[in-house]
């Protein structure tokens, strides 16, 4: 599986956030963009994964193993996002929201829940699947976070800053369990951030994007190395 | 235009979507009435009515109305009502809020505004008539050891000349209503941040609020006013139960015309029903003119740098002001449930002779009948109208854009008076061969219902983590599915409180039930209204009581339903 992004910019009002993009995420690795904020960071993983909102205008195409994402609905894409909030829904049980990632194909109950059961065994949560989200803490939240994102069976994997809101301390161990993941399961992975450990625990390319609006150049090219 | 943003044409990102024709329904649904509505009020007030034998135009229904002996007097009466009861419900609320920030009364208040907007307006000029009346619940704890009365006096306290004892009681509705619309637009304009930064440059806290805080609340307060003045300027169950009766308030007269015997009279009454239109339009520009006044001569106040005092005062008097106000609305009702446990109640005690639920026995089984006509009423109207908005603000979501400026049409139903088109709609209900109709009936229920419905929700529909939308679109989530299983489960409060504010507006409609249900249906309100003309008061009472306990019933349960549904939920607690 690799993510392909060819020649690809944002444009905003007339105005366009970066230079045009080109780079290959290939199965497992995980490339770092990072910039400014406003420089573009969030509405290019938002474009990635459809939401993108309707004032902007895009040039170039992204392949998801050689396919064009562009003409699929958010639903049909296949790639998951993990943002600064873990986003949990307060109205589902931890069970829930995991099952919710479930794709519906898999209809068997007790095949759902031993899906669940398995998920909660790899976050460290065994016996978890009727707690409020509320009531867990900030490490566990974003633990079960990411695995909802994994159940969904994504082809890709987007983070927009997962980190920025932990503790220093929690950092790490996310960081490294979510690196984790998506290496085992060959995601090709963006990781948008402002913060260089981010960069240099992902080991990976970095690509910095640089706000157009002062005139300067975005390093629109190949990623560099970080 | 304002037509255009709700109206939604450009159906570009989805094409195929039916939702995309929800607004334009929903606003077809009310326009039409109220445009058909107006022009069959406007044709017979000049004449033309062919199936009442009016077949020319002429002048003569307005040379009728201008001199009919009534006129002066019901002009009087509807004018020091709806200006005495507006200015009033907007100084406590302003005056509250500027004086009573932050303090223990002000969060007090807070708690008792949703039951006094749930009451129908009926049931608080009932409850206000039982304690102002002659012989009502105030005299007679007064009665005879302090003013001396053995039988109750021949003072209009209610039903006085100039609809003052009106004017109260509208003000008592209206200010919960204000202050619930002010609290709500305090939180979008940085209230806290406006008066620390005033207090820090010395000035007091009620001038600080009224020199930095109102100026930014005041836009956002303006529709509502105007609602509620064109609502006071033409009332019609309050102003039967409590205005004055000879001559009574200019939409009493126009609603006597209309229900008159002699035919001839629908075309006086459809000249009065404009020349009310009329009253409010330019009660409405009267106070537009007055806010720039006040504006002008505020923007002085504020330059002029004066600080103002510690407002302990101001404190005092305008809490007190509220509480009496709030308190004789929570009293009223209370002694209407009195009155129909009393048994023996002579004058002037104080307390009845003995408490019996004979009345209550008696009077049930045609209540419940009524009650139920009612219930399956607001339900419709409130179920309907909640499905329209859920449409209009999900398509607004999907579509991208937010449609400020149509709010004005949201409001027309609220700001054009009900007798002004009613006729009307009623003539073209009769055309089509809906009159008298179940149809007819939950559509003009509907026309007051889905603006309410619409406020309530789109707030915090709009205000709801796009986030969370988003992330579960990219767990898979088609659009249907995010709406059914993420936002209509996380908004559930706001959902069913909208429902429950939609029902308590179709509970408490008079006329429209009168005009569109042509005299087939009864509910508790039409019920309470005309037993309150004369009715024994007990049986009063007991109309009265369930008109106000449907209400009730439904805020309960859009509060208690969330709260159950999600004990174990702490972010949703």
């Amino acid at each position: 599986m690799t993510l392909e992004l060819q020649s690809l910019s944002l444009s905003l009002g007339g105005r366009r956030l970066f230079a045009p993009l080109s780079f290959t995420v290939r199965d497992g690795e995980i490339v770092t963009v990072m910039g400014a904020s406003g420089s573009g960071k969030s509405s290019l993983l938002d474009f990635l994964c459809g939401m993108l909102d309707r004032n902007f205008t895009t040039e170039g195409r992204v392949l998801l193993d050689g396919a064009d994402l562009a003409p699929l609905p958010p639903e049909r894409r296949r790639v998951g996002i993990l943002f600064q909030d873990d986003l949990l829904f307060p109205h589902l049980s931890v069970g829930e929201n995991l099952a919710f990632g479930l794709p519906p194909d898999l209809r068997n109950r007790s095949a759902r829940r031993a899906e669940v059961a398995r998920a909660l065994v790899d976050a460290g949560l065994e016996g978890f699947e009727s707690r409020d989200p509320a009531t867990l803490s900030g490490g566990q939240r974003a633990r079960v976070a990411l695995l909802r994102t994994l159940l969904a069976q994504p082809r890709a994997l987007l983070l927009d800053e997962p980190f920025a809101k932990l503790d220093v301390g929690l950092r790490d161990r996310i960081r490294s369990f979510v690196f984790t993941h998506a290496r085992a399961k060959g995601l090709p992975t963006l990781l948008v951030t402002h913060d260089p450990d981010d960069a240099r625990a992902a080991a990976g390319p970095v690509v910095a994007l640089a706000s157009l609006s002062d005139g300067s150049l975005a390093n629109g090219g190949e990623p560099g190395s970080s | 235009m304002p037509l255009r943003p709700l109206i939604a044409l450009r159906l570009r990102p989805f094409p195929a979507s039916p939702l995309a024709l929800v607004p334009l329904l929903t606003l077809l649904l009310f326009l039409v009435p109220i445009a058909a509505g107006l022009i069959g009020t406007w044709l017979p007030a000049f004449g033309f009515l062919p199936n009442l034998g009016g077949t020319r135009f002429t002048l003569e229904p307005w040379a009728r109305l201008l001199n009919d002996p009534a006129l002066p007097g019901a002009l009087t009466a509807t004018l020091v009502s709806g200006f005495g009861s507006t200015l009033l419900a907007f100084a406590l609320t302003v005056g509250f809020a500027a004086a009573a920030q932050g303090t223990w009364a002000y969060r007090q208040a807070t708690r008792l505004l949703a039951p006094l907007l749930a009451v129908p307006h009926a049931a608080i000029a009932i409850g206000i008539a039982f304690l102002l009346a002659p012989s009502g619940f105030l005299l007679r704890l007064l009665s005879p050891w302090a003013t001396g009365f053995d039988l109750p006096p021949d003072v209009a306290t209610i039903q006085d000349r100039y609809g003052l004892a009106l004017a109260l009681a509208l003000a008592t509705k209206e200010t919960p209503f204000l202050l619930l619309m002010l609290l709500g637009a305090l939180g979008q304009v940085q209230s806290p941040q406006r008066l620390a930064t005033a207090r820090s440059l010395g000035y007091g806290p009620v001038t600080a609020w009224l020199k930095t805080v109102l100026p930014a609340v005041y836009p956002q307060l303006r529709l509502p006013i105007y609602a509620v003045l064109a609502f006071s300027l033409s009332v019609i169950d309050m102003a039967l139960i409590l205005g004055p009766t000879a001559p009574p308030t200019l939409a009493v007269l126009v609603f006597r015309w209309f229900n008159d015997p002699d035919l001839a009279l629908r075309f006086v009454g459809a000249a009065g029903a404009t020349l009310q239109l009329l009253v409010v339009v330019a009660g409405i520009a009267l106070w537009r003119l007055g806010e720039l006044l006040v504006a002008r001569l505020g923007r002085r106040w504020t330059a002029g740098g004066a600080r103002g005092g510690s407002g302990r005062t101001a404190r005092t008097t305008w809490s007190g002001s509220l509480f009496a106000v709030l308190t004789l609305g929570l009293a009223g009702l209370l002694v209407m449930a009195l009155w129909s446990f009393a048994g023996r109640w002579r004058w002037p005690a104080a307390w009845p002779d003995s408490l019996s639920a004979a009345t209550w026995s008696r009077q049930l089984e045609p209540a419940m009948e009524t009650g139920w006509t009612t219930l399956l009423l607001g339900l419709a109207a409130a179920g309907l109208a909640l499905l329209l908005v859920l449409g209009c603000l999900e398509q607004e979501q999907r579509s991208g854009r937010r449609p400020t400026r149509a709010l004005w049409l949201l409001y027309l139903p609220l700001l054009v008076p009900q007798v002004a088109f009613l006729f009307g709609a009623q003539v073209l209900t009769v055309s089509v061969g809906l009159n008298g109709s179940f149809t007819a009936l939950v559509w003009s229920h509907l026309l007051f219902v889905l603006p309410y419905v619409f406020l309530a929700l789109a707030e915090p529909w709009r205000r709801l983590d796009a986030r969370y939308l988003r992330s579960a679109r990219c767990l898979g989530a088609t659009p249907f599915t995010v709406f059914w299983r993420v936002k209509l489960p996380m908004l559930l409060r706001p959902v069913l409180f909208a429902t429950a504010v939609g029902f308590a507006v179709s509970v408490a409609q008079y006329l429209p039930t009168l005009f569109a249900g042509a005299g087939r249906y009864a509910t508790l309100t039409t019920e309470a209204v005309a037993l309150s003309a004369g009715a024994d008061r007990r049986i009063v009472g007991v109309y009265a009581f369930l008109q106000a306990l449907l209400p009730l019933a439904a805020f309960a349960a859009a509060v208690g339903l969330p709260a159950w549904r999600y004990r174990r939920r702490r972010a949703l607690q």
